[in-house]
């Protein structure tokens, strides 16, 4: 019955000379999409729209999820899209399509025009009122309500009249790719996923740092890790997951320094690796999934304490949610099951039973002193040792 | 070098049982039901297997069901026998260290209004023959023992539970989960008083999924599975023809020159005990001798989290397991473990070492010898 989507999208409208821009990553972002779902389809723009056509081999449910994935996306409307063939095939048209779209006809309705060509003989007014009576006349258990209709049926009259009477929320944002690039810190966590995916929502491509800790974090553990950066990547693109091996850091970090301060010195480090990778792959910043006070080294001390050493700007787009907001999106986006699987993280292993809170960042310099003999040695190991994975959403 | 202690999880398939599979699948490829020559073909495949694991039990062909390993053949000989004799009362007796598809498949039974009552172990995980005698009733349909532990080797005197069974309530049904057991000792149901035998393929160098049922003739169980009554309708779904000839054509194999691979197992366990206790803060869980069984030893490295040490060992390509499956999120001690009593530490610090027939002294030296490296290293570096 359908054969086209109208794609419905907000901000990049207002974006002025840059629109172009916006729109075409938008179709690109589609297609990309769109590849993963039975069937064939064409993604085009025209007058300031952007449709998809549907071939014969299409399947719709398929479509439609790949499509909830793309931000940029504010609504997907299946669409019924005729040639003017004059007002009464119009109405017969419009009347199958509420026919075959709702079984259940018990429905308070209006119709809305919009007449984009002017040449049309009649005028938005008089189409609403003209194709309302029609619509009641075909179907008399339906009656119109003009201020809180349950359905609203669309019509557009431009050189083809566009139907639709359901829009199919998609993610908002904008398209990845029209904001540059963002190195995510991707731990097993809940966090780090939903923080990848809500910077990637404002048209940031992703790529990931992922520090491993064998024999203390086992291969199920980096498993975990890949298969949530492939959720990520249903909806940021393309992940490159940079692995670096972090165990001979943090063994030289615990046998150095304080055990109180372990976690905020590995922390430190791990933010110095992951910003060196950054710059190779020419992120504009780093992003994590901190919130303030969540745990000892996510106080404002301590997020001060981890701060200082990154150059790049630090994006934290969860710095103010609450733990169970986190999970809701997390349950949203799919990465929950995934996060909650128990397999042990580097930032667990030998976290002190009271970590400091509140970090003063002399005393931390003071005691990375004491790493001064091998830990320039041991960075370039790490970084020497990188395993890079280019992951990609099933 | 690549040194595989985990025998207990799984082994590798025999060269022989790939063979047989191999031809099963591709040469002599019919349905056993089908009634041309190559169904024939394929059910003179089932046909053998049947008669040379009945060798190995002496016992006879129609007593054995096909399954799908051990899980299915726990299962059903609980829920099986449980459901076919309500009639004679609701009460079952089990284990105290038994394996989970007998527990779980006893939760279950539980949850449809039988009484179950569990065993307890000493510290070597035996179960004790008084209790037993105690705990088996007027109304007592069956008991469930297994006769190896799969964690820590322990190997219980069913034949002598077989015994107490019997002078206490000759209805009784008894149920010995043999999946560790079998290929390491030799078993005889009918002399020994065993009603229902659990094996599983994979465990004695046959392919993974499937196992079989001994059930004793005139012993009634209820089936699992119904369909079109294949395995006189015991267990209804066509035969998995490929699967039942490997598995027969191991179950031959692991008792031939069978003192002689038994005595073999023993000296590599032995080594290796003896090896590993030397080093400092080590320690055998359970027994450790030849009252236990030849290939499963647990061990207890103070102060080094088993995953630690299993992924440690990995590195050095010798695969074992960990005794207590456990992470900062989902602590789950194994009940085994828990119920010889053993520490929350000391289960967290548990690894299990397992070995195959074709485990060589050299292969435990060097077991031993990294174990003796990593421990130390090890131990400075945990969470205090």
């Amino acid at each position: 019955m359908y054969k086209s989507f109208l794609i419905k999208y907000a901000e990049i409208a207002i974006k002025g000379k840059n629109r172009y821009l916006f729109e075409d990553a938008l179709v690109s972002q589609i297609s990309r999409a769109l590849k993963k779902a039975e069937g064939t389809y064409r993604v085009r723009k025209e007058q300031g729209r952007i449709y998809v056509d549907m071939a014969e081999n299409c399947d719709f449910d398929e479509a439609v999820a790949a499509m909830k994935c793309v931000f940029g996306i504010v609504g997907i409307c299946p669409l019924i899209q005729v040639e003017d063939q004059g007002f009464d095939a119009l109405a017969e048209e419009v009347i199958a399509h509420v026919g075959e779209a709702y079984q259940n006809r018990r429905f308070t309705f209006k119709v809305n025009a919009r007449r984009a060509r002017k040449n049309y003989p009649l005028d938005s007014m008089e189409i609403n009122a003209l194709l309302g009576e029609r619509i009641l006349a075909a179907f008399p258990e339906c009656s119109v309500d003009v201020h809180h209709p349950q359905v609203v049926i669309h019509v557009e009259i431009r050189s083809q009249i566009n139907i639709y009477s359901t829009v199919i929320p998609g993610p908002g944002g904008m398209p990845v790719g029209t904001n540059g690039k963002g190195m995510l810190l991707l731990s097993g966590g809940i966090d780090s996923p939903v923080a990848g995916y809500m910077i990637a929502k404002r048209g940031v491509a992703i790529d990931a740092t992922y520090f491993h800790a064998p024999p203390y974090t086992s291969e199920r553990a980096k498993q975990k890790v890949v298969d949530l950066a492939k959720i990520v990547a249903k909806y940021a693109g393309p992940i490159n997951l940079h692995v670096v091996n972090f165990t001979d850091i943090q063994l030289y970090i615990y046998e150095q320094c304080p055990h109180e301060e372990l976690t905020i010195i590995m922390r430190r480090y791990m933010m110095k690796l992951a910003e060196h990778f950054a710059k190779e792959s020419k992120c504009l910043g780093l992003i994590t999934g901190e919130s303030i006070g969540q745990v000892a080294s996510q106080t404002m001390q301590s997020l001060a304490a981890t701060n200082e050493v990154c150059t790049m700007p630090v994006y934290r787009p969860l710095i103010g949610f609450d733990k169970q907001e986190i999970v809701e999106i997390s349950e949203r986006i799919d990465t929950y099951e995934t996060s909650i699987l128990p397999y042990e993280d580097c930032c667990t292993i030998f976290v002190a039973k009271h970590p400091v809170t509140k970090p003063s960042l002399n005393v931390i310099r003071n005691d990375e002193r004491k790493l001064a003999e091998k830990i320039d040695g041991l960075m370039q190991t790490a970084i020497e040792t990188v395993e890079v994975i280019r992951v990609e959403a099933d | 070098m690549e040194v595989y202690l985990d025998n207990s999880a799984t082994t590798r398939c025999s060269e022989r049982a790939k063979n047989i599979m191999e031809r099963a699948l591709t040469a002599d490829y019919g349905n056993s039901s089908s009634l041309h020559r190559m169904g024939k073909a394929a059910e003179d495949y089932i046909r053998d297997a049947r008669k040379k694991i009945a060798k190995t039990l002496k016992v006879e062909e129609k007593e054995l069901v096909f399954t799908s390993g051990g899980t299915e053949s726990n299962n059903m000989a609980l829920i099986g026998a449980a459901l076919a004799n309500q009639r004679r009362g609701r009460h079952i007796v089990a284990g105290g260290i038994e394996h989970a598809s007998v527990w779980a498949a006893a939760d279950y039974l539980a949850e449809l209004g039988f009484e179950i009552t569990y065993l307890a172990v000493d510290a070597d995980g035996m179960i004790s023959l008084e209790e037993l005698r105690e705990a088996v009733r007027e109304d007592t349909i069956l008991v469930s023992v297994m006769m190896v532990n799969n964690e820590i080797g322990a190997r219980e005197p069913v034949e002598d539970a077989a015994r107490v069974i019997r002078e206490k309530n000759p209805d009784t049904l008894f149920h010995v989960d043999a999946i560790q057991a079998y290929g390491k000792y030799r078993i005889y149901p009918k002399k020994a008083g065993i009603d229902l035998l659990s094996v599983s393929g994979h465990k004695i160098h046959g392919p993974k999924g499937v196992g079989f049922l001994y059930i004793r003739d005139k012993v009634r169980v209820k089936p699992l599975l119904y369909g079109g009554g294949h395995q006189k309708g015991m267990r209804s779904g066509t035969e998995n023809v490929p699967g039942i000839a490997a598995l027969g054509e191991a179950c031959a194999e692991a008792y031939e020159d069978f003192e002689e691979k038994i005595e073999r197992l023993y000296t590599v366990k032995e080594r290796f005990v003896a090896g590993v206790t030397r080093i400092e803060g080590v320690t055998v869980n359970g027994k450790s001798g030849r009252d236990s069984a030849p290939q499963i030893v647990s061990i207890c490295i103070e102060g080094v989290p088993a995953e630690v040490m299993l992924h440690s060992l990995e590195a050095y390509g010798i695969y074992v397991s960990a005794g207590s499956a456990c992470s900062s999120n989902k602590p789950a001690p194994s009940r085994t473990l828990q119920a010889i009593g053993l520490p929350k530490n000391q289960a967290e610090s548990t690894i299990r070492v397992s070995f195959s027939v074709g485990t060589t002294e050299e292969e435990a030296d060097y077991a031993v010898e990294k174990l003796a490296e990593i421990i130390p290293f090890r131990r400075k570096f945990t969470r205090k």
